[in-house]
């Protein structure tokens, strides 16, 4: 099977997060990236599946010229090449631009399975992967938390879980876009044999006339959703300690909720 | 999960190839995912983490500056980069791998046989065979050159008889690499576990490197084949150059334990609400803690990144790896006891890494040269005059009469 992983860098969370002096992003300077959480299993999806049925991962990215080390991560772990959308006119765009820009880029190749990421760990829209489905009118499957390819490679069985723990199994007809879910599987990591090998794989920058698009079509300039201001949340006040054993402290603490808080 | 996000005040990040980075950040993501879960435990045990070396093997760990036998033939700079993050996790498990890459497969690769390499290299490589290296005795550490093991020409084969200490990975070994002298110099053997006369047996109570295996090894009578011996070596310098590749990856591994106690005392110093409902951080007495380790720890990145160039280059001398050793564990040390101190109560409990470096830094200070040692090897390449062996008083003046011990401060 001939895969499509799309990845996204995102900023490591972990790291010390400052707003952007426009106040419409972080400040990007010295901050460390990381491969999306979520994408990470997509790409060991996509990997566990290609290396099964003697196929090869192909991945996608849109973003600025820092994401190539987010694509040779994943030639490192073993994605055959690399599509980067790296002109200036694929950035700053919303899901719908993204979203198009890279089904354009897929549309070119022949593929049976598209995975994705569910969703973002920094702006957390999950629409991307539900957009490329549109573009290319595929079925998509979103949540996904297993993946089985049935006997002929032109059905999955998909597994996606519900509230409560009730899971939801569904029949899907290939080729089709599944956005995964973190936890589905055990991403590898890139042995450093990997490392010096991804060097020398493709990673192809098509433009976006390339692609048959209009640059007004993709980005910011493509983008109907328009980010006006990040912030971090307001600290609250107001909470208060409870002194003491257990005992004590629950006793305390039941009171107030019968009496301050009118909750019990 | 928590990600370390790293140490770069000086964006030093930016002066590694892309190669460079991707190896730092695949060791990181292992150290994070695999090693810290477990490693206090281990600690607490004192218990070599083994359930962690096949892995280690599958991403090229061992032996990673080797490009034969499917080795990945990594540069100076993405093996020290190895040890960096593999230290950050623990300075045993560094140790580890420091003894199996650049003291075992290192000398065997460099100065043996085509039939030993053929044997050894591969298992190595994956983890399915573990390797010690034996050169310090127990009157022996600073001066190898005293050794008192010694190897005998006994027909077609060799018998050894000495004892060799502080021994990484001994008991665990499959296969060790023992320097012992010979009628004709010291020369480097291969000795295989099981064999008759060969023993070993751990050292017990260590309050340091406790996920690590310490070890004796006693040879009596023990007789090798003509084919054990390492054909390539022809005396102690050959030793000593396996101390060097060893060392140069200590040097980054000091910097990789530093980077692990900053980090933990600079996210406790923002969380620990003493006074007013302040942070600690906002303490000027913490701050100044604080920059003073980021200063040393970025001194520290910016010296082992030349070392590593000149590595690269062939350009780097025995006396660049003693002032990279010397100093990086030096500011691990200091690092780990601030660190210790920005944690009061709770820098002591294992809850917190800080404890367990400051801890196993004590024997990193030294071991594979002692920090005084290296300080004189540094001195010597400064005045060309060698301070490792004070003239005797009321004695004639001193005559040397053991090998030049600039490579002095062993161990296995």
């Amino acid at each position: 099977m001939r895969i499509a992983v799309c990845i996204k860098q995102v900023p490591n969370t972990e790291a010390r997060l400052r707003v952007s002096r426009d106040g419409t992003w972080l400040e990007e300077d010295d901050l460390p990236f990381v491969i999306n959480e979520n994408d990470t299993f997509a790409l060991e999806e996509g990997l566990k599946w290609a290396e099964a049925t003697g196929g090869e991962v192909v991945v996608f990215s849109l973003g600025p010229d820092r994401v190539k080390d987010a694509l040779l991560k994943a030639l490192a772990v073993g994605a055959a090449r690399a599509v980067h959308l790296a002109d200036p006119a694929f950035l700053g765009g919303d899901a719908l631009a993204t979203g198009r820009a890279l089904a354009a880029a897929i549309r070119r190749e022949a593929f049976d399975l598209v995975l994705t990421g569910s969703q973002s760990d920094d702006l957390r829209f999950g629409g991307t992967g539900s957009i490329i489905a549109g573009h290319l009118g595929w079925p998509h499957v979103w949540l996904v938390m297993g993946v089985e390819v049935e006997a002929g490679h032109r059905t999955a069985k998909v597994t996606r879980e519900m509230e409560s723990g009730v899971n939801e199994i569904s029949r899907v007809a290939l080729p089709a876009v599944l956005e995964i879910q973190a936890g589905i599987n055990h991403p590898r990591y890139a042995s450093l044999k990997g490392i010096m090998a991804a060097k020398k794989k493709e990673i192809s920058r098509p433009t976006p006339a390339e692609l048959g698009l209009d640059a007004a079509a993709v980005g910011a300039a493509g983008s109907r959703l328009e980010v006006v201001s990040v912030a971090f949340p307001e600290s609250g006040s107001g909470a208060q300690m409870l002194e003491g054993d257990v005992k004590t402290a629950v006793a305390a603490l039941v009171e107030k909720l019968q009496k301050e808080a009118r909750v019990l | 999960m928590s990600r370390f996000p790293g140490v770069d005040l000086l964006e030093l990040d930016a002066l590694l190839t892309d190669e460079e980075r991707l190896v730092r950040d695949t060791v990181r993501t292992f150290v994070d995912d695999k090693v810290k879960p477990i490693i206090e435990e281990c600690h607490r045990e004192a218990r070599t983490p083994l359930e962690l070396v096949p892995e280690m093997g599958a991403l090229n760990l061992f032996g990673a500056s080797i490009s034969e036998y499917g080795l990945p033939g990594l540069g100076g700079v993405a093996y020290g980069l190895i040890m960096q993050e593999l230290e950050r996790g623990d300075s045993g498990l560094r140790s580890f791998v420091s003894v199996q890459s650049s003291l075992v497969m290192y000398p065997i690769y460099a100065f043996g046989s085509q039939a030993q390499k053929d044997r050894w290299i591969p298992k190595l490589a994956s983890g399915e065979a573990i390797g010690c290296f034996g050169l310090t005795e127990p009157d022996f550490g600073s001066n190898p050159g005293g050794m008192r093991t010694f190897a005998k020409r006994d027909g077609d084969g060799w018998v050894l008889n000495g004892s060799k200490q502080w021994i990484t990975n001994g008991t665990l070994a499959d296969v060790a690499v023992v320097w012992a002298k010979t009628d004709d110099g010291v020369r480097g053997f291969v000795v295989e576990k099981g064999t008759p006369g060969f023993t070993s047996s751990d050292q017990h109570g260590k309050f340091s490197l406790r996920a690590s295996t310490t070890s004796e090894l006693g040879f009596q009578d023990c007789r090798i084949p003509g084919d054990a011996i390492l054909p390539g070596t022809t005396g102690l310098k050959n030793a000593l150059m396996c101390l060097n590749q060893a060392r140069y990856g200590i040097a980054w591994g000091g910097v990789g334990s530093a980077m692990e106690t900053f980090h933990t005392a600079l996210t406790y110093a923002k969380e620990r609400v003493q006074f007013h409902g302040q942070p600690i951080a906002s303490h000027q007495l913490i701050q100044e803690k604080l920059a003073w380790m980021a200063t040393e720890i970025s001194k520290g990145q910016l010296l082992c990144l030349q070392l590593g160039r000149l590595k690269d280059n062939g350009r780097l001398k025995h006396w660049h790896i003693s002032m990279g050793k010397r100093n990086n564990i030096w500011l691990a040390r200091e690092c780990a006891r601030i660190a210790r101190e920005i944690l009061g109560a709770n820098g002591i409990v294992d809850d917190y890494p800080v404890i367990r470096h400051m801890l196993n830094i004590e024997s990193v200070f030294t071991y594979e040269g002692t920090h005084d040692i290296h300080g004189l090897i540094i001195g010597e390449a400064l005045t060309g005059i060698p301070a490792y062996n004070p003239p005797i008083r009321d004695e004639k003046p001193a005559r040397r009469t053991e090998p030049a011990p600039a490579a002095a401060g062993a161990r296995g």
